[in-house]
Formats: structure tokens, C-alpha cells, sequence
């Protein structure tokens, strides 16, 4: 079929216009509709209604045996009053102001791999992006061994400097912290790759007309690289925010949950909003409540991605 | 001067080249080694060839049923994907039919909404349908995805239309254009698609763990998740676990390296 498209004159396309209306317009759209029902259908019964139930759950509270009765906002007053909850909030809001020092990270890298001709790129690229395929769960173990207290690699690598590395993890003074390397070395290979294939759609000319003039490569970083790389930095800054604000398997497989969660000194520091919406949904069935915090989360989300783009005016630059 | 400054960036790009790799390298080392030997200080570096803490993981977890219901799950996901999420794709991009943009729209807007929203009711539904602790559980509702259609209908919108036209004009229906035509011309499309489901399904954590909580219907992640809960400590035994479990995921990252960084790299195009 395709050797005999190549062959036809480019009157072609009037010609398929003409076949599809003799075809019929109403045959075309009950094919349409028939393209989209299995998709449609089902984002309809698994997305599109549970965000209508949860929404309705959110103003019910759930009975030991899965009845649930209407209760107006005192899950919603009851979320405001709650110190449990506005720990997880300020948890997971410094997790993702912390972790977008990821992005300057990630484009500092992506300059130095962006050099014509240097050898060896998809070596260093590779090295980057194995900890974004590898799964969150592994990561969260492996780095709760690398930061155990007594024998974790990163204490006995700081012993040599005669330091006397505190538990990482389970240090209030340093959880927070501990948890954002970890979330940043997963995630800047991604950031990466996305911000090479940026940097690969800035016209060469302007680079070439910028050296011409005299310009060195660190100007042209600042004056022609980060100004065309705006739009992109601000996608992964959406992004990231949002996934950042939903951050459950590291923090759940470092921390546990329930009783064992609870042993560990710095797990106020630690607890996030989806871990506290998993605890109160499926641990302690109290889902309406959980389904208030979630929408909760969705109000936060909205707000901070609005504010963005409010913002955005300030920093980025459009072509 | 010139040729000094490549050297410059290859040291910087090798020395946190090797930061990035050195965990990897340290889980490794400790999954061979005998628990009494992970506490020495200072530690020793050298691989011990105790490969039993592998056997272990076997005989703590139903590690390969795990392993199954994780492949199967990945498997489902991105077969159904593929062919549900490139029909409605197809259909944005090219039929005409009344509401097309609102619906699309519809489509979209699952897209803004965080995960957990739809969580408690599909829980529901799986209760209800009696399908807890089973394999639809976790792969029925990952079949549909609005950012699969959203990816797949740019895939489409970018193909030139002459193709198809011509096909039309030989006779060919919707099916035929979709199949024999649309198909193969998105194949990249597909791949990417293909891959980044492959990704978040093997890694997926939340909704395995919710839904299966028998260990023989759990995946990989959610099993690891409860191996840790009981073996806090036997860290040979956690690292030998956690490497089995991630190596599938990463050995075909190894392998079709170009077109995952190409998929990744297509999440980001369009934003």
C-alpha cells in the first residue's frame, strides 16, 4: 500500500476529501466514537467518577464495616484542627522547595555532557539516568543501608575525614535532608535528558554569532543558554513540584509505617501527605477523613501550579 | 588551551559519573557478603561470593510468584495501552465527530488530577467485583491512561496525511488506516509509549500494595516493601532482593537505551 501512496499524482488529497464524503461524515464519527469507547469508558468508571465519589466521600465518615454517613465539613474542620496534618503538609512542602535545587543541578550537567564532539556522553548520561529506571522501593532500601548509622557507607566514608556522621535517616535534624539527596538522585537523570533535548532545539547561529562577538562560554551559559532553556526549566519546576507534593515510596519504605514507623525518632520530620492519606484510607479505614486529606492535596497541588504560572511571567522567555 | 578544558569536564563528568554509580556498585558488594561482615568497620570492599543470600530471598518471599504477577501485570498494562491508548489517539487526531474537542478536554483533565484522588472508589470497585488480591486488580485499571492517548494523538497529528489519504482511496476503512497504516508509521510513538508503562507499572508502589495483600499476589515493589518491614537489618538479604527486583526495568534500559531516553525525552517535548 505504501509503495503506490508514493506513486500517486498530489492531487491525491482532493480526491480522499471526495471518497470520505461519499463515505459519509455520519460513518466517520460513529468510527470515532467506536476508537475512543474502551479508553473512554474506561477513564470514565476507573477516573473520571472516583474523583466525583471521592469528592462526596470527603463530607461522610466511614463506619468499622464500610458503611458511611453524612457528616457536612467536620472532616475539613477537623483537618484544619489537626497537628498531624499540618506536619505532613510542611514535610512535604519543604521536600519539594528542597528538591528543586535538583533543576539547577540537573542543568549545570546537562551543560558540561552538551558539548559538541566530547566523547563518551551516553557513558556519563547512562550512569545519570539508571537510578530514575531503577524501582523507588530498591532506592529507598539501598539508601537507608548507605546512611545506617553504625556501618552505612556514608558515615564510614566520613569517619576518614574524622567525622562522626549522625543516623541520617533517623535524626530529626537531619531526615529532611537525607530524604532530598536521595529524591534528587533519582530524579536528575530525568531532568537531564529532558533538559539536553532542550538545549539540542537552541539554534546553533545564536551560539556561533555570540563567539563571533567575543563571547566566552560561560557568557554564552548565562546569556543564550539559560534564557532559551526558560520554557523547559519551567515544565520540569511543574512537574517536579507536583510530583514532589505526592511523595509516598521513599518516605514509606525509609520510614515503615504504624507501630515501626512511629519508633523512628525523626518520623514527624519525614511523614508526607499521601503517607498520611494511605495510614488514615487503608490502615485505619477512616476514609472519609483520608479522602479530605487527599482533596486537600488537590487544592494544594492547583494552588502551586497556578502560582507558577502566575509567575512564570517573571523568568521565562518565549521565542 | 582548548584541548585542556575537555579534560576539565571529562573529570567533573567522571568523578560524579561515579557518585551516581557508587550505590549501585556498595548494593552489590553488601548482597554478597555474610551479615556478620556488613557490620565491620572499616568496611571491606572486596565481593565474598555469598550467593545464598539470593536463594534466601526465595525462601523469605514467594519471590517467584512475585516476580510473575509483576511481569504479567507489566505486560497487560502495556499491551493494553498500546492498543486502547493509540485507537483514541487515532480517533483525535484524525476522525471528525461531533464533541471531539470536549471530549478530548474530558480526557485531558484526568491528566491534572493527582493519582490518590482516584484511589478509595477504585478500591471500592475492586471489593466489590471481589477481585482483591488478584491480578485484574492490578492490571484493569492501569489498561487506561489519558497521558498515553495525550503522547500517541501528537504522534499522530505530527504523520503527513498524504499516506493515509491515498489508502483511503483505495477502499481502505478507519480499521484499515488505523491498523495497516497509522500503526506502523507511529511505531516510535509506540515504543515510547510502550516503555514508560513498562517503567511505572514494574515500579509502581501505591495501588499494588493497597489492593494486594496477599504475599503470593503482591508485585516486586509492594513484596520488598513487607520483606523490609520484617528483615530490618539482614541487609545482605535486602540488598540481594532489592537488585532482583529493579535488575529486569534496568537490563532493558540497557538495552533499547536509545529509544527510552527518546520516550523520556518526548514527555518533556510538548509541555
Amino acid at each position: 500500500m505504501t509503495t503506490t501512496a508514493g506513486t500517486r499524482p498530489p492531487r491525491s488529497s482532493a480526491g480522499a476529501a471526495h471518497a470520505a464524503k461519499r463515505r459519509g461524515p455520519r460513518t466517520e464519527a460513529l468510527w470515532g466514537y467506536a476508537f475512543i469507547a474502551p479508553t473512554g469508558l474506561g477513564l470514565a468508571v476507573f477516573y473520571l467518577w472516583p474523583v466525583l465519589q471521592t469528592a462526596y466521600f470527603s463530607f461522610t465518615e466511614w463506619g468499622a464495616f464500610g458503611g458511611h454517613t453524612w457528616v457536612g465539613l467536620e472532616n475539613y474542620t477537623r483537618l484544619i484542627a489537626d497537628p498531624e496534618v499540618g506536619r505532613a503538609m510542611l514535610n512535604t512542602l519543604m521536600y519539594t522547595a528542597l528538591g528543586l535545587i535538583g533543576i539547577p543541578v540537573a542543568i549545570v550537567f546537562a551543560a558540561l555532557m552538551n558539548r559538541q564532539g566530547l566523547r563518551g556522553v551516553s557513558v556519563y548520561r547512562t550512569a545519570f539516568f539508571l537510578p530514575v529506571v531503577t524501582m523507588p522501593v530498591a532506592v529507598a532500601m539501598l539508601w537507608r543501608w548507605l546512611y545506617n548509622g553504625d556501618y552505612g557507607l556514608v558515615n564510614q566514608v566520613l569517619s576518614i575525614a574524622g567525622i562522626d556522621g549522625p543516623n541520617w535517616i533517623a535524626d530529626p535534624a537531619t531526615a529532611m535532608y537525607a530524604l532530598v539527596v536521595v529524591g534528587i538522585w533519582s530524579s536528575v537523570g530525568y531532568n537531564l535528558i529532558i533538559f539536553l533535548a532542550g538545549m539540542q532545539g537552541i539554534p546553533k547561529e545564536l551560539y556561533e554569532a555570540a563567539s563571533m562577538d567575543g563571547a566566552g562560554r560561560v557568557r554564552q551559559f548565562f546569556r543564550i543558554t539559560l534564557p532559551m532553556l526558560s520554557p523547559t526549566a519551567f515544565f520540569i519546576s511543574i512537574v517536579s513540584v507536583i510530583g514532589s507534593l505526592q511523595l509516598f515510596d521513599l518516605v514509606f519504605v525509609m520510614t515503615g509505617s504504624g507501630q515501626s514507623a512511629r519508633a523512628n525518632p525523626a518520623y514527624s520530620r519525614l511523614q508526607t501527605v499521601v503517607q498520611l492519606f494511605y495510614e488514615r484510607a487503608f490502615v485505619t479505614n477512616d476514609r472519609g477523613y483520608a479522602a479530605a486529606i487527599v482533596i486537600a492535596l488537590l487544592v494544594l497541588i492547583a494552588a502551586l501550579t497556578v502560582a507558577q504560572f502566575r509567575l512564570q511571567r517573571k523568568w521565562v522567555h518565549y521565542v | 588551551m582548548s584541548e585542556r578544558r575537555p579534560l576539565g569536564v571529562h573529570a567533573i563528568l567522571a568523578v560524579s559519573s561515579l557518585l551516581m554509580v557508587a550505590p549501585f556498585v556498595w548494593q552489590i558488594i553488601t548482597s554478597l557478603k555474610t551479615l556478620s561482615s556488613t557490620t565491620a568497620v572499616p568496611p571491606t570492599f572486596l565481593p565474598e561470593g555469598r550467593w545464598d543470600n539470593y536463594a534466601k530471598v526465595f525462601d523469605l518471599l514467594p519471590f517467584g510468584e512475585q516476580f510473575l504477577n509483576t511481569v504479567i501485570m507489566a505486560a497487560g498494562r502495556v499491551t493494553g495501552q498500546v492498543l486502547f491508548c493509540s485507537m483514541a489517539a487515532y480517533a483525535f487526531a484524525r476522525l471528525r465527530f461531533p464533541g471531539r474537542n470536549l471530549l478530548f478536554g474530558v480526557f485531558l483533565s484526568v491528566l491534572m488530577v493527582p493519582p490518590q484522588l482516584f484511589v478509595i472508589p477504585q478500591y471500592q470497585i475492586m471489593s466489590s467485583l471481589g477481585w482483591l488480591n488478584s491480578l485484574q486488580a492490578i492490571i484493569v485499571p492501569g489498561l487506561f491512561s489519558a497521558f498515553g492517548v495525550f503522547l500517541l494523538r501528537q504522534f499522530f497529528l505530527a504523520l503527513p496525511r498524504e499516506i493515509e489519504e491515498a489508502a483511503r482511496l483505495d477502499g481502505a476503512g478507519p480499521v484499515r488506516i488505523y491498523w495497516s497504516v497509522m500503526l506502523p508509521l507511529a511505531r516510535p510513538g509506540l515504543i515510547a509509549l510502550g516503555i514508560l508503562t513498562l517503567l511505572w507499572a514494574w515500579n509502581d508502589l501505591f495501588w499494588p500494595l493497597v489492593v494486594n495483600t496477599d504475599p503470593e499476589k503482591m508485585t516486586l515493589s509492594a513484596g520488598l516493601a513487607a520483606l523490609q518491614g520484617q528483615y530490618q537489618t539482614d541487609y545482605p538479604v535486602l540488598m540481594a532482593g532489592s537488585l532482583i527486583a529493579s535488575l529486569p526495568v534496568i537490563a532493558v534500559f540497557v538495552f533499547l537505551q536509545r529509544q527510552f531516553i527518546q520516550g523520556v525525552a518526548h514527555t518533556g517535548s510538548k509541555g
